[in-house]
């Protein structure tokens, strides 16, 4: 891995990429341990639950999947939940392309990276195509080995418990997809918050009208017609060049 | 189980590779670029919903409730991610513990 070999050459930036990259694998580390626990409390084994960490390696998908399954939706809705969630990070990897331009046999590892925290490190360090690669990988990796301790630590250590249910971990299922959705309604401007709430307000309620008529997952699945909806409708009020 | 598993890793690895291999003027959409921002907030929301309020196909009001509204008020705090969970499961935890609710 050559972005390793000459790290120290550039000093002080180098350094708090560094210093950034291990903290926010330490974070997320911490967070992982909580979907191990979930995964289990969900019914899914140590070894599945594992698995999802290693080859998924996307947080938001891996908690929507388990949740899915634990909730009784069955496996064909959590596949399509995890799927629609992970969406995003095809367009995380169109905005990388030009910023870290990785060779062809880059791509495949490159891509197993590319999540919330590496895109945001690599766009942050964007002043040089060295800069952002190091940003990236450096992030990328810190937060998979991290994620899967995590992951392994609170896997093992539900699979002790009898009954996840005293220790409140059904209700750290919703707390950990509101924690993955608050950046989302509160780090834009005014507007672009005020527009993000609307959607998800509006998702939300929808989602639990249809609880009494459709089978567990579908719910959910139902909601991003509020997505597909409201991007129709302001891809088209809003001028082109707006930023989002 | 594992084939789902097998499935879905596959399909947001798919998803993250496409990302690489296709034209960046897809990049130029408006609507491409919404959609897939906006797709998390409604799912996530959703999930929120979901996961507080249903037990299978029912609606119901338990202590969950009580540990979603202490995550609220952790994430207003700025509390980190896993404070937020360990906070939202340990009150509904005691709730019950009290017998104060379901």
């Amino acid at each position: 891995m050559g972005w390793m070999r000459n790290h120290r050459k550039s000093g002080g930036e180098s350094q708090s990429i560094h210093t950034n990259a291990l903290g926010i694998g330490i974070a997320t580390g911490a967070y992982a341990l909580s979907f191990g626990a979930i995964s289990v409390a969900s019914g899914l084994s140590v070894l599945q639950t594992q698995s999802l960490s290693l080859f998924m390696f996307t947080g938001a998908s891996q908690f929507a999947f388990v949740g899915v399954i634990g909730a009784g939706g069955g496996a064909v809705i959590a596949v399509v939940t995890a799927l629609l969630l992970g969406a995003r990070n095809s367009l995380y990897a169109l905005s990388l392309g030009p910023v870290l331009t990785p060779k062809k046999k880059e791509v495949p590892f490159t891509a197993l990276l590319t999540i919330d925290e590496s895109t945001a490190m690599a766009l942050r360090y964007n002043a040089s195509r060295k800069a952002s690669r190091r940003a990236f990988f450096a992030t990328g990796l810190s937060v998979y080995v991290f994620w899967n301790i995590g992951t392994a630590l609170g896997s093992l250590g539900a699979s002790a418990l009898s009954d996840p249910g005293v220790l409140g971990l059904d209700a750290a299922i919703p707390a950990g997809f509101l924690a993955l959705l608050w950046p989302r309604l509160t780090s834009g401007s005014g507007s672009e918050n005020r527009k993000m709430w609307t959607v998800a307000v509006a998702s939300a309620v929808l989602a639990m009208m249809l609880i009494p008529f459709l089978r567990p997952g579908l719910p959910v699945l139902f909601s991003a017609l509020v997505a597909v909806a409201a991007s129709l409708l302001w891809s088209k009020a809003s001028p082109p060049s707006e930023e989002n | 189980m594992w084939a789902s598993i097998l499935i879905a890793s596959l399909g947001t690895y798919v998803e993250k590779l496409l990302g690489y291999l296709l034209p960046q003027r897809i990049l130029k959409r408006e609507s491409v670029r919404r959609m897939t921002g906006l797709l998390p907030v409604s799912l996530l929301a959703a999930l929120v919903a979901v996961q507080t309020f249903a037990s299978d196909q029912a609606f119901l009001i338990d202590a969950r409730v009580l540990g979603l509204g202490v995550a609220v008020v952790a994430l207003l705090l700025r509390a980190p991610f896993l404070v937020v969970i360990l906070v939202a499961a340990a009150s509904t935890a005691l709730v019950r513990w009290l017998g104060w609710m379901p």
